[in-house]
C-alpha cells in the first residue's frame, strides 16, 4: 500500500466496490481495505442475489413496470413512516439507473430463479448471484488500478474537526497509518460481533446462527459512533429468519433457510405450537419467525411435517430426522413424547375440511387451538414423519449513522462531515428501520456507494 | 467433511447447489439439477458430462473452498466424468488403462504399431524416389483391409458404451426424441454454446477470461472434421473415379487434409496450453493423462501426416508413413476408450437435458 491515497474506502462489499469504482473511474487513486482475506472477500453480498429497481418499461430481465411511488409505498409497508424520505427517494430514482451501470461494470443478469418469480417484477437478479457480481466488480477495479488490500482491518480514523486525514490499519501483524483524502466508509453492520449482539440480546446470542460474513463485526461503525456521528436505526433489532439448527455459526448463507414451515407445525423443545404456521405467504412470513425462534427456550424449535408434503417444499441441505410415527420422531429430536403426541393430535383435530392450496390464501384453517393455523391446515397423518430443528439466522442488524443527502456522514451538531461518506448496510438504517425488502439493500448499496465514491473523490481533488 | 468416492462427493455438493440456485442460469446443469430430489449415480453420470467445464459456477458459488460446504462442482463432475467413461465403456478394462496411463499408453501404441508397419514393409522394394508411392510401401488393399478392420471394431465398442450410456441416463423409457430435440442438442455440442454460455467467454481463472480453449476445441474439432472428409473423399476418388492417390497439392483431398492438418496441430497444442494454465481448482488432475493421450496422438497424427506431405517425394517416405499410419492406427484403437468419447457422452447428456426440459412444459430452451 502507498502511504497516501486520494480516497481510502473501508470495507470490500457492494457498497464500498461501486465507491471505489465511481471515484476511480473520475481519476483519483483508491484503495480499498477489505478485512476478509481474498477468498471471503465482499461482505455480504457475496450472499445475495438481486437488486429492487424502478423501471417504466418491461426488459429481458424484468417484467412489467415498477414505479417510485409503488416502490416507496413498498417501502413504508414494511419500514414504517419514520423514514429518512428524501434518502429514500433518492436511493428509488437512481435505481433506474442501477441495472446499465452495473451492466458497463461487467455484472451479468439472470431471469427470477426458480421459486422466485414473484419478485420477476421488481427485482434484478445477478447471473450467478452476488459473488459472481463482486468478481465483476473487483476485475474491474483492478483493470482500472484500484488498490485492494485484502486482510487489512481498519482500528482508527483519524477524525478531527470534521474531517478524517487518515485510517489505521492492521495487516498481516503490523500497524500502518495511511493518509486519506476522503474515506468512503461501507462496511457493513454489526451482526457478526457476537459480544455487541449480547449486549442486546443476553445469552440467547448462543443460540444464535449468523448468516453471513464473520467479517461484519461493526467496528468501523463504532468507530463512526464514538467520534460523534449521529445513530439512525434500532440499535436493538437484526433481522433474522428461521434457519435449520445445524447450520455452521458464521457464513451458511441461504441454503440454510427451511421453506416448509407453511406445510406443517413448529413446536418449541416443550412440544406446544408457537405460532400461526398459515399466517400469510411465505416470502411475507419468513423473516418473523427468526424472531420468533429467538424468543422460545433455548431458541430452539421444530418444524414438522409428514410424507405427504414432503416433495413440495424447496428441498433442504440437511436431511430430515425421520420418525415412523409422532412417537419415534419426539424421541429422535429429544422431546416429550406425551407432549407431542398430544400436540399433533389436537391438531389433526382442529383441523377444518379443505382443499388445500399453496398457491392461494386458502381458508383451510384450524379451529379451536391457541394459536390457531389461519391457512394451508392439514391432518399430520402420514407416516413418515419429518422434522427439521430451526434456529433463529441473523441476516443483518438495522443500527447506522445518519447521512445527507450527499451520503456525507452527519458527525456533530447536525453538520455532515466534509470528507467521511458512508454507504451500504452501515448507513441503511436512515431509510430501513425495520423490516425486509428484497433486493433493497443492494438498491441502497450501488446507489449511495456511486454517491459515495463521487463525493469523496470531488472532495480528493479540490 | 466429503466422501471420498466421487459420486458420493458429488452428490452432497449438488444438495447444496439444489438448495441455493444462484447458478441456475448459468448452464442446463442446475435445471437440470433442479428437476431432481436425489442423485443416484445414473443421474451424476448423466450431469456429469452435461457439465462443460466452463468454471464459472466454482467462482460464484458462496460455497466454494476454504468455506466448510467445500462446494467444487467443475472438479466433482469432473471426477464422475471419468468415472462414467470407465463405467459404460466395453471392455472396461481398456478404458482404464487410458484414464490411468493415457500419455504412455497412447504413444506406446504409436510407437508399437509404427515399427511392426516399419518391419513388415522392410523387405520391400523402395518406392522410386520422387514417387510418392504410399501403395508401392503398404499394398492399397492392405492398408484398407487393416484400418477398415480397426475402424470398425472400435466403433463397435464405442457404439456399444454409447448405448449402454443412454439406457442408464434414460432410465424407464421415457421414448422417442424428436429429431428436432437431437438437432438443437447437436447444435449446442458443435458450437460449444455452454462454453460461453453466460455472454462471456469461460474462465481460467478467478478474474481471468480467454477465448483460446474454446477456439482450440473448434480447430481441434474442425480439424478433425476436415481429415475426415479429405480420407472421404480421396476414397471416393479411388473407387470410383479410380483416381489414384499421390493426389496433387491443389487436389481437393490433399487440401482438405493440409487445413485438417493444421487444424489439428493448432488445436491440440493450444488446448494443452490452455490445460497448462488453467487454475488447477478447474479440473481433476487425476485426468491429465487422459486428457492429454488424446492430444497427443492427434498431434502426432496431423504432424507425421503434414511431415509426409512435404517430404513424400524422398527417401523419408516409407518411415514417415509408418509412423503416420502408426498414429492412426493407434488413434482408432484409442477412439472407445480415451477422451475421444466425451463429445459422444455430452451429445447424449444434451439431448436427454433438452428433452427433459421440452417434456416439463413449454419448450423452455436450455
Amino acid at each position: 500500500m502507498n502511504p497516501a491515497y486520494d480516497v481510502v474506502v473501508v470495507g470490500g462489499g457492494n457498497a464500498a466496490l461501486c465507491a471505489a469504482l465511481s471515484a476511480r473511474e473520475r481519476g483519483v487513486s483508491v484503495l480499498v481495505l477489505e478485512a476478509a482475506p481474498r477468498d471471503y472477500r465482499g461482505g455480504n453480498s457475496r450472499h445475495t442475489r438481486n437488486l429492487r429497481c424502478v423501471h417504466e418499461h418491461p426488459s429481458e430481465f424484468l417484467s412489467e413496470a415498477y414505479r417510485e411511488d409503488e416502490f416507496f409505498d413498498d417501502l413504508v409497508r414494511v419500514s414504517g413512516e419514520r423514514i429518512d424520505e428524501p434518502l429514500a427517494r433518492r436511493a428509488i430514482r437512481e435505481s433506474a439507473t442501477c441495472g446499465a451501470w452495473m451492466g458497463v461494470r461487467g455484472v451479468r443478469f439472470q431471469t427470477p430463479l426458480r421459486g422466485t418469480l414473484h419478485l420477476g417484477r421488481t427485482n434484478l437478479f445477478f447471473l450467478g448471484g452476488g459473488k459472481a457480481l463482486l468478481n465483476a466488480y473487483y476485475a474491474r477495479a483492478q483493470q482500472l488500478g484500484v488498490d485492494v488490500a485484502y486482510d487489512a482491518e481498519v482500528v482508527g480514523l483519524g477524525i478531527d474537526g470534521g474531517v478524517c486525514r487518515s485510517v489505521d490499519v492492521r495487516r498481516a501483524g503490523s500497524m500502518e497509518t495511511i493518509a486519506a483524502g476522503a474515506v468512503v466508509v461501507a462496511s457493513g453492520g454489526f451482526e457478526a460481533n457476537l459480544e455487541w449482539l449480547r449486549e442486546v440480546w443476553g445469552d440467547a446470542v448462543d443460540g444464535f446462527v449468523i448468516r453471513g460474513t464473520p467479517y461484519n463485526t461493526g467496528t468501523v461503525l463504532r468507530f463512526l459512533l464514538d467520534a460523534g456521528a449521529e445513530p439512525v436505526g434500532d440499535a436493538a433489532a437484526c433481522h433474522a429468519v428461521a434457519v435449520d439448527a445445524r447450520a455452521p455459526k458464521f457464513d451458511g448463507g441461504i441454503v440454510t433457510r427451511l421453506d416448509c414451515i407453511p406445510f406443517g407445525i413448529v413446536v418449541d423443545v416443550h412440544g406446544q405450537r408457537i405460532g400461526d404456521e398459515g399466517e400469510d405467504f411465505w416470502p411475507r412470513r419468513y423473516a418473523e419467525w427468526g424472531s420468533l425462534v429467538a424468543r422460545q427456550p433455548d431458541q430452539t424449535a421444530f418444524v414438522i411435517v409428514d410424507a405427504k408434503v414432503a416433495d413440495a417444499f424447496m428441498p433442504s441441505v440437511y436431511p430430515p430426522v425421520v420418525g415412523g410415527s409422532i412417537a419415534e420422531l419426539a424421541a429422535q429430536l429429544g422431546l416429550p413424547v406425551d407432549a407431542l403426541e398430544t400436540t399433533v393430535a389436537g391438531f389433526n383435530r382442529a383441523v377444518q375440511p379443505g382443499t388445500v392450496n399453496h398457491d392461494v390464501l386458502d381458508g383451510c384453517h384450524t379451529r379451536g387451538l391457541t394459536p390457531e393455523k389461519s391457512h394451508w391446515a392439514q391432518r399430520i397423518d402420514t407416516p413418515p414423519y419429518w422434522a427439521y430443528p430451526l434456529r433463529p439466522g441473523i441476516t443483518f442488524t438495522y443500527l447506522g449513522v445518519r447521512v445527507d443527502v450527499q451520503a456525507r456522514v452527519v458527525l456533530r451538531r447536525g453538520l455532515p462531515a466534509r470528507n467521511v461518506f458512508a454507504a451500504g448496510e452501515v448507513m441503511a438504517g436512515n431509510i430501513l428501520r425495520r423490516g425486509y425488502l428484497a433486493g433493497f439493500g443492494m438498491t441502497i448499496g450501488t446507489v449511495f456507494g456511486r454517491i459515495a465514491g463521487r463525493g469523496a473523490a470531488a472532495y480528493a481533488r479540490d | 467433511m466429503h466422501a471420498t468416492d466421487p459420486t458420493a462427493r458429488a452428490r452432497q455438493m449438488l444438495v447444496v447447489c439444489n438448495a441455493c440456485r444462484y447458478c441456475e442460469q448459468f448452464c442446463p446443469v442446475f435445471p437440470a439439477v433442479e428437476r431432481r430430489t436425489s442423485f443416484p449415480v445414473a443421474d451424476l453420470h448423466y450431469l456429469a458430462n452435461l457439465c462443460h467445464n466452463c468454471g464459472e459456477c466454482l467462482y460464484a458459488c458462496q460455497y466454494a473452498p476454504p468455506h466448510p460446504f467445500g462446494v467444487s462442482l467443475p472438479r466433482a463432475l469432473a471426477e464422475v466424468r471419468a468415472d462414467s467413461y470407465e463405467r459404460y465403456c466395453w471392455p472396461p478394462r481398456l478404458a482404464e488403462a487410458f484414464s490411468r496411463q493415457g500419455a504412455k499408453v497412447a504413444l506406446g501404441l504409436v510407437a508399437a504399431f509404427a515399427v511392426l508397419l516399419l518391419a513388415a514393409t522392410s523387405f520391400a522394394s523402395a518406392p522410386a524416389p520422387g514417387s510418392a508411392d504410399f501403395y508401392g510401401v503398404i499394398p492399397h488393399d492392405v492398408m484398407v483391409g487393416l484400418f477398415g478392420l480397426v475402424f470398425l471394431l472400435a466403433l463397435a465398442a464405442l457404439g456399444r458404451s454409447l448405448a449402454q450410456y443412454w439406457r442408464a441416463i434414460r432410465g424407464v423409457d421415457l421414448g422417442f426424441v424428436p429429431i428436432r430435440t437431437w438437432v438443437a442438442a447437436l447444435r449446442d455440442a458443435v458450437t460449444l454454446r455452454h462454453l460461453h454460455g453466460g455472454g462471456v467467454d469461460c474462465t481460467s481463472g478467478l478474474d481471468d477470461r480467454l477465448p483460446w480453449r474454446r477456439w482450440s476445441h473448434h480447430a481441434t474439432l474442425g480439424g478433425f472434421a476436415l481429415c475426415f472428409a479429405s480420407t472421404t473423399v480421396a476414397a471416393i476418388y479411388h473407387s470410383a473415379f479410380e483416381w489414384m492417390a499421390p493426389h496433387g497439392y491443389l487436389s481437393l483431398p490433399v487440401v482438405l487434409g493440409t487445413l485438417g492438418g493444421i487444424g489439428l496441430v493448432a488445436g491440440p497444442v493450444g488446448l494443452l496450453i490452455s490445460r497448462e494454465r488453467r487454475d488447477p481448482a478447474l479440473g481433476d488432475p487425476a485426468q491429465r493423462g487422459l486428457d492429454s493421450s488424446l492430444l497427443v496422438l492427434l498431434l502426432v497424427t496431423s504432424a507425421t501426416g503434414l511431415a509426409l506431405l512435404t517430404f513424400r517425394d524422398t527417401a523419408a517416405l516409407r518411415p514417415l508413413l509408418c509412423i503416420h499410419l502408426g498414429a492412426v492406427l493407434a488413434f482408432f484403437v484409442a477412439i472407445p476408450y480415451s477422451k475421444f468419447v466425451h463429445g459422444f457422452y455430452r451429445l447424449l447428456a444434451l439431448v436427454h437435458a433438452e428433452d427433459e426440459a421440452r417434456r416439463e412444459k413449454g419448450l423452455e430452451r436450455f
